[in-house]
């Protein structure tokens, strides 16, 4: 099967008055046609970095150092502005986590619906009546009449859903979406879960799906990616990646989600320790610090250490904990 | 059994719906609308109740009520057999009742140093501070800092590290019951742990009341005693923990219990999917509250509200509660 | 050592060439004004009528006026008048301002409308309308133009210090104040007031040099300093007189003027940079 994204070797650096901060450090990870990949990690660990970086949208002080960012085979770094911005919106588009800000607050949700659509030669009239099918995919009761609302009269599920149909509108190859139910209620949270899972059935893009939330990934994903201070530590199945976790960083993380435990515990587990500064990342593993499994070996970087099929983990003694 | 810390008595807070000219040409009950209709609550001393909804279902509103923050339009509130509802000595209240807010960094005030911002409460209450620098690293030190932080600003403080802050001031003068709104908001799950056993371990210790107000159901079983579930300003359902969460009785309670992501993938629940969201005060349905959304309502759930129903330690606030043995 | 005083105010000003620019002006200013008797090569006062428009010269620095008086004596004098005014002024304005502002943001709603009422309605009306009034009214002199500032100014402090103070009154922290027992008294003194002074202090370096040329201003329409004192006003109206013959007078009248506006202006700007935390690049 090919993949829609591939990322490989990547490196982004800002430039600070402490001196460069390397935010991403050779990341490298795929996303195969037709899957739902998560990209899990807490704050700090290099996902809006990368975020920006695939989508070639930095901030003036960020630099893509080293590596490569390619849809189906492009190349994005690099690639020229007016390619770039011919591909977002259609090849890859974006949910964002709180969708008043995405949306503008002026326009109707149907001109918005149907400004996406600029580069289609139908008429206004067509444009519409694919927005409003749209509208009415994702779930919105009377979608012709919430073609004339402002964002500002929707709720804020209802906003969500519009943002998710507006970035599936043009049935992009790779869907990004950025903790898109962090802002949600629970009971919403399941709505919009359901939802992607069935567009991406119909749709058959690839969706790369960020979110701080193991049980949600777990759900909703096939693959996960787990990062950790800007790089990628450990990748493979959910289910292999969650039930056999390689890295000690994974294995700690779904140690702490208080969801795991069904009785009350006494003391519950935590990750003492902070992130390491990343102007002057420490030699070796990244996790190092904060691992209570380090050794001397872990002075040295470790390279990424196949478990079991495509289920990988960047630890020395990764075949030793996926056991 | 002790008498409550605690007791509210058909609480209600209004918000005005209308502004200006507009609320002088409505009729009077339009004016406003009911974030809280009629609370009533006990909490024991020494226990934590934990306050669980979504947005819009009113437990902060709730959590401010109880603190004096928003005013009441109507019922009754007892504290310590004070009543907070006829015009209290607030300032003498809030030494027994202290509040931590959703933001750990956003609610520490940003141009004063850690040390200055955990004596203050001595400074607010004219208590004898003593010693002013041992003091301030003692409360630092049971919240778990050390006296490194001392000196520093909050936006130079980590999440975690700022809700520490706060619980050191929560706790500065020794008060009887917190208010907790949030208390894991903003914090990664492998710092949440830590805040979590820095209160239940002064909690343990102090015998302090604790009110938890929180959407983050996966805590409620490590942290709470009891918990209320809210809707749409009202207690829809109340009781010891387990109880609430492996047997709910109100079609809302289970529907929110079961919409909970898990993160072991190999265990699938039969999920409750909800249609809709919550509504607004403004449109609050007829009858119970939750009838339009609810999978099983019947005919009358349109037209009578349900009474919040004692059976036990717990009371449900439903026409058709769900028996124990399905 | 290093690493902190980069990281001052000071420090990240004077890395800012269009701050040096501004700051290097300043002080020279400042230094004219304390030092004026000492580097005037004549007496301001002293008029030689010999020398009358005598053009810029070795003697006569800058030339000298109708009445044969040293220009840049006169204008290192008037130095001192533009300082003194804008300092006096801009104080006074700035602390009724910052009060009053501090006052109808926090107060209560009644109270916010009516000084608020009060800012607006002083805000539209035109300085110069509300100068020629009170001179009228006043006796001539720099008090005179004092009080025109104050006036006319205290509503844009008291303006921008409400809004600020209204944004922080709803702040979580403030909030968390209240519910701690703290005072009225003290959420504003100790919590509102430290966040609203570096706005506070950018308007009142931008609005320096606005004091300083409505002091020029109305001396040169004759309702500001008493006549023979040495404003950089009154030196502009005397050489608006013989603008013809003798455009020297008007050109050195006009330089300290144009200098020292850019110099408090870019200050104003390099502050508001510096210290609102949105613009600066990184942390």
């Amino acid at each position: 099967m090919t993949d829609t994204l591939t990322v490989d070797g990547l490196t982004v650096h800002y430039a600070t008055r402490e001196g460069a901060l390397q935010a991403l450090r050779d990341v490298a990870l795929d996303v195969p046609a037709g899957q739902i990949v998560g990209i899990v990690g807490e704050s700090g660990c290099g996902k809006s970095t990368l975020i920006n970086a695939l989508l070639q949208l930095m901030p003036e002080n960020a630099r893509i150092a080293a590596g490569s960012v390619r849809l189906e085979g492009e190349e994005l770094v690099g690639a020229a502005q007016r390619r770039l911005r011919d591909m977002r919106g259609r090849d890859i588009s974006v949910v964002f986590q709180d969708p008043m800000t995405s949306l503008n607050p002026v326009l109707t949700i149907g001109r918005q619906m149907r400004d996406i659509q600029y580069r289609e030669p139908c008429d206004r009239a067509e444009k519409l009546r694919r927005a409003a099918a749209m509208l009415g995919r994702v779930g919105l009761p009377d979608p012709q009449a919430r073609l004339d609302a402002y964002p500002h009269e929707l709720s804020g599920g209802q906003r969500q859903r519009v943002a998710i149909a507006m970035a599936v509108l043009m049935r992009p190859k790779l869907l990004i979406a950025d903790e898109p139910t962090t802002a949600l209620d629970a009971t919403l949270e399941v709505q919009i879960i359901e939802l992607l899972k069935e567009l991406q059935r119909e749709i058959g893009c690839a969706i790369l799906f960020i979110s701080h939330h193991l049980g949600v990934i777990a759900e909703l994903c096939d693959r996960v990616v787990v990062m950790y201070a800007g790089e990628a530590v450990e990748e493979g199945p959910v289910a292999d990646v969650f039930l056999h976790p390689s890295h000690p960083y994974t294995a700690k993380l779904i140690e702490c989600d208080p969801g795991r435990m069904k009785t009350r515990a006494k003391l519950l587990p935590a990750i003492p320790g902070d992130l390491p500064d990343l102007t002057a990342p420490p030699e070796g593993c990244i996790f190092r610090d904060r691992c209570d499994k380090a050794t001397d070996l872990c002075r040295t970087k470790p390279n990424p250490v196949a478990v079991n099929g495509t289920h990988w983990a960047r630890c020395h003694y990764a075949a030793e904990y996926g056991a | 059994m002790t008498a409550p810390i605690l007791t509210l008595r058909d609480v209600v807070v209004e918000f005005p719906a209308l502004r200006g000219l507009k609320a002088m040409m409505a009729p009077r009950n339009a004016r406003h609308v009911q974030a809280l209709s009629g609370i009533s609550l006990d909490v024991a001393r020494g226990e934590t109740l934990a306050i669980v909804g979504e947005s819009g279902s009113g437990k902060t509103t709730l959590a401010r009520a109880i603190n004096g923050l928003l005013p009441l339009a109507g019922g009754e509130i007892w504290f310590n057999d004070m009543a907070l509802h006829q015009r209290p000595d607030w300032h003498a209240i809030r030494r027994q009742m202290a509040m931590m807010f959703q933001d750990p960094v956003g609610s520490l005030s940003p141009r004063k140093t850690v040390r200055e911002l955990v004596l203050e409460p001595f400074a607010i209450h004219g208590q004898d501070v003593g010693n002013p620098s041992q003091t301030a690293q003692r409360l630092l030190e049971d919240a778990g800092l050390n006296a490194d932080f001392l000196n520093r600003y909050p936006h130079q403080l980590s999440g975690g590290q700022a809700r520490r802050v706060g619980v050191a001031r929560a706790l500065a003068l020794n008060p009887a019951m917190v208010l907790a709104d949030e208390p894991t908001a903003g914090l990664d799950v492998s710092v949440q742990g830590e805040i979590l056993n820095l209160l239940n371990g002064i909690k343990a210790e102090h015998g302090l009341t604790t009110i938890i107000i929180t959407h983050n159901l996966n805590i409620l079983r490590h942290i709470a005693d009891r918990i209320a579930v809210m809707y749409l300003g009202r207690i829809v359902e109340i009781g010891p923990v387990t109880q609430i969460m492996e047997q709910p009785r109100h079609p809302y309670t289970a529907a929110l219990m079961s919409a909970n992501p898990e993160p072991d993938p190999t265990t699938r629940r039969a999920r409750i999917i909800l249609s809709g969201e919550t509504p607004a005060l403004t449109a609050r349905p007829s009858g119970c509250e939750f009838h339009p959304r609810c999978p099983v309502a019947r005919a009358d759930c349109g037209s009578q509200i349900p009474e919040l129903t004692k059976a036990g330690p717990r009371a449900v606030s439903c026409h058709y509660p769900i028996s124990e043995n399905t | 050592m290093m690493r902190q005083f980069r990281h001052s105010l000071l420090g990240r000003l004077l890395a800012d060439p269009m701050a040096v620019f501004a700051l290097t002006i300043i002080i020279g200013l400042v230094v004219v004004a304390i030092f004026a008797d000492a580097i005037s090569p004549h007496d301001h006062t002293l008029m030689n009528l010999a020398d009358r428009f005598a053009p810029p010269s070795t003697t006569y620095w800058l030339g000298t006026d109708n009445l044969g008086r040293d220009t840049f004596s006169r204008l290192a004098q008037g130095s001192r008048i533009a300082l003194y005014v804008a300092l006096v002024a801009v104080s006074i304005s700035g602390m009724i301002g910052l009060i009053l502002g501090m006052i109808a943001g926090f107060g209560p709603r009644w109270l916010d409308n009516l000084l608020l009422f009060i800012f607006d309605t002083l805000r539209a009306y035109p300085t110069i309308i509300l100068a020629l009034a009170l001179a009228a009214l006043l006796p001539r002199g720099l008090s005179t133009v004092i009080i025109v500032v104050v006036i006319t100014s205290f509503s844009e402090y008291g303006r921008v210090v409400r809004t600020q103070t209204l944004s922080l009154k709803n702040a979580e922290f403030i909030l968390a104040e209240r519910a701690m027992g703290a005072s009225p008294a003290r959420m504003v003194f100790h919590h509102i007031l430290p966040n609203v002074l570096g706005p506070f202090f950018i308007l009142a370096a931008m609005n320096l040099p606005v004091v300083i040329t409505i002091e020029a201003g109305m001396s040169f329409l004759g309702i500001g300093v008493p006549p023979g004192t040495p404003s950089w006003g009154a030196t502009l109206k005397d050489g608006f007189d013989y603008i013809r013959n003798t455009p020297w007078i008007i050109i050195a009248g006009g330089l300290p003027l144009i200098l020292v506006t850019l110099g408090f202006t870019f200050l104003g700007e390099a502050l508001r940079d510096q210290l609102d935390p949105k613009l600066r690049k990184s942390r």
